[in-house]
């Protein structure tokens, strides 16, 4: 029998029965749509991560005092003062791999001007740091080496905080007070918006370091040192060398713990794409479970439907049909079921996606991959579920076929 | 010396049930030449079924030897079964056996699609040609739910001459109908008969034995008679004298 033939055979069958042929592909076009939309959700959520994560700079190096803290054990706040500007100084000296470092020293406090006031922070760092962050001044300047070696009184305001103190008015000049000292503005941001963490990066205020310890904190020590390697690929690098270099500095040797602590961007990046990756596993094993369900519903459609046709498929084997040929025709069907009931879920799981992106803007990627993972899922499963009604089918003895009331 | 197309020689058929053996045919044997037109008569239960069943190779013997067309049937494989009821056989039944919501065109090609040796415009002249034959080519489009009793069993008979058999086996093929239909398909068998084709046709009804020629008949499994039709009558005329009678 020509393979065509079967083809039409069991398309006949499929029109025959379009309602019981549509319930019975339910399970699998519900299957098959979620597990679309469910990748393109995670596929998407870890994309944006990503790209959030990189607009922070993706070059970016941090060094925090105190041993690993991501395992989240609490320090002693002694042990949050090992990072001095000695460090800073002889990372900016000594590496090959960075490409601009900063310290960082950080408080929070009120922040006035006339009559309007705005809680934020305020970052004591280096011009480096806008490099560093890949940020740029919109309106003005950044301060001076000259104005960080006098640890003048100047800043550099987030869109954030220009809006809540200046709401009409031109910024730059103006004299504002951080927790009773007062700053010269002498620049604006451009706007960063959220971090991946959904922390506001427009609201902070840039001032001298130099300023901020003595002025503000009164203290000796830094809070990060911030850095950029020279390129992303050699940002392990760069990790390594400002990890040896501190040891040396702070005199730690053999296997001792470091009482610092420097992770790079990448690293984040890795940490988070893990996370949305067993987030997206868990997604697809639901939705796998739902193909499987709609498995066995085409197994169960299946069976009655070789039962309703058994004098049918007596006189195909009266006329000459072999029972390779009944199976075939079973299984072509059972896999007709299952393939068109694929293409539906898919274009049902990109609509979904489609929707979901536009009216709920959550981020979502749909890959290649899972499209074609989702079809050849669903022939398998008709494959599977299929065969066993389709051998009874073909096992059946042609009289008592005929016979069959 | 015409051909012999089926041949039998102490053919047994029984069915084991449980405890009890059912012997539906102890030891049949006849030969039929091309172009005969015999009815196996009997009561019901007498193993006519059983022995067609077996002649349709549809069903094998418990013992006993069948030829059809010189090729012995106990040798053959399922598949090579198979490809002899394709070939060479074309089976009718008493409840036509039409695949429903199908067109009688599709209906009479259905032997064609299990051989490789057709294509599609080859399948639809043979089957445009069979229903010609049986005069239903203006009901090509038609389902059996459209169609008479009488038209639903040549819709079944042009798939049996579809593929041009060595033999028409017909299992009580007027069976369900009433006996000016029955006749009209008589009259056509007959007609068949003429142009050359074997028959072999079950029936308990002595009035529809009169029209073949010659008349087997069967009880308990034996061969009770096995004798040539002296006196044809043809079912054309027997159809012109039932209208005369229904005026
Ligand atoms: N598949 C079967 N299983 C058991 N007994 C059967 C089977 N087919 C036929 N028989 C028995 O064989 C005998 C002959 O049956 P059958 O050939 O159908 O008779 P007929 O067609 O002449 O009415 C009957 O007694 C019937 O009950
Ligand atoms: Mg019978």
């Amino acid at each position: 029998m020509r393979i065509l033939n079967l083809f039409k055979i069991a398309w006949r069958a499929i029109i025959l029965n379009k309602v019981r042929t549509l319930l019975t592909m339910l399970g699998i076009i519900i299957g098959v749509a979620s597990v679309i939309a469910m990748l393109a959700i995670g596929e998407g959520s870890k994309e944006s991560i990503k790209s959030k994560i990189s607009s922070m700079g993706s070059n970016m190096i941090t060094v925090r005092p105190g041993a690993d803290m991501r395992g989240g054990v609490r320090l002693d706040p002694s042990a949050m003062q090992t990072l001095t500007l000695g460090d800073y100084e002889a990372l900016k000296t000594q590496t090959k791999m960075l490409s601009a470092v900063s310290p960082l020293v950080n408080g929070s406090g009120q922040s006035i001007y006339g009559a309007h006031n705005w809680p934020t922070s305020i970052y004591g760092i280096t011009s480096a740091y806008l490099k560093i962050k890949v940020w740029e001044v919109k309106t003005g300047s950044i301060f001076t080496d000259q104005e960080i070696k006098s640890a003048a009184k100047v800043a550099v305001i987030g869109q954030t905080v220009a809006t809540n103190l200046f709401p009409n008015e031109d910024p730059i000049g103006k004299m504002i007070r951080f927790n009773s000292i007062p700053f010269k503005v002498i620049g604006v941001l451009e706007k960063k918006g959220e971090s991946t963490f959904g922390q506001d990066q427009d609201d902070v205020i840039l001032a001298p370091y130099t300023t901020v310890q003595k002025r503000i904190l009164a203290q000796e020590y830094l809070e990060s040192i911030v850095a950029s390697s020279v390129s992303e690929e050699k940002s392990q690098q760069a990790v390594d060398e400002v990890t040896s270099i501190l040891r040396e500095r702070h005199k730690i040797t053999g296997d001792k713990e470091d009482d610092f602590n420097v992770f790079s961007m990448e690293e984040m990046i890795s940490t988070f794409s893990s996370t949305s990756e067993m987030l997206t596993i868990l997604l697809v094993a639901i939705a796998g479970i739902s193909l499987l369900v709609g498995g066995i519903g085409i197994m169960n459609i299946m069976y009655v439907s070789v039962k309703e046709r058994t004098r049918e498929i007596g006189l195909r084997l009266a006329v000459g049909g072999k029972d390779t040929d009944i199976l075939m025709q079973f299984l072509i069907e059972a896999i007709m079921i299952s393939v068109t009931g694929g293409i539906i879920g898919v274009s049902l799981g990109l609509g979904t996606t489609l929707f979901i992106e536009k009216v709920l803007h959550w981020p979502t990627a749909v890959t290649s991959y899972s499209i074609v993972i989702s079809f050849l899922v669903c022939a398998i499963t008709g494959i599977f579920f299929g065969w066993y009604p389709a051998k009874k089918a073909a096992s059946l003895d042609p009289i008592t076929a005929l016979r069959y009331e | 010396m015409a051909k012999t197309i089926i041949k039998i020689e102490d053919l047994k058929r029984s069915f084991v049930m449980g405890e009890e053996t059912i012997h539906a045919l102890k030891g049949v044997s006849f030969s039929i030449e091309e172009g005969e037109f015999v009815t196996i008569m009997g009561s019901s239960g007498s193993g006519k079924s059983s022995l067609l069943n077996i002649l349709g190779c549809l069903d094998q013997p418990t013992s006993g030897v069948y030829d059809i067309d010189t090729v012995v049937v106990k040798q053959q494989s399922k598949k090579e079964l198979a490809k002899i009821r394709n070939e060479k056989i074309g089976f009718i039944f008493q409840s036509y056996n039409l695949l429903p919501k199908t067109t009688a065109i599709e209906n009479v090609k259905l032997p064609l699609m299990y051989n490789t040796k057709y294509d599609s415009e080859e399948m639809d002249a043979l089957a445009l040609a069979s229903l010609e034959k049986v005069n239903l080519s203006n009901r090509l489009h038609h389902t059996p739910a459209q169609l008479s009793g009488g038209q639903q069993q040549r819709v079944a008979i042009a798939r049996s001459l579809v593929n041009n058999p060595v033999v028409i086996l017909a299992d009580e093929a007027t069976g369900n109908l009433d006996t000016r239909t029955s006749y009209e398909i008589m009259a056509l068998f007959q007609e068949l008969n003429k142009q050359g084709k074997t028959i072999v046709f079950v029936t308990h009804e002595p009035d529809i034995a009169t029209f073949s020629s010659r008349t087997i008949v069967l009880k308990d499994g034996h061969i009770i008679k096995d004798s040539p039709n002296t006196n044809i009558l043809s079912a054309a005329e027997a159809l012109a004298a039932l209208g005369k009678e229904d005026e």
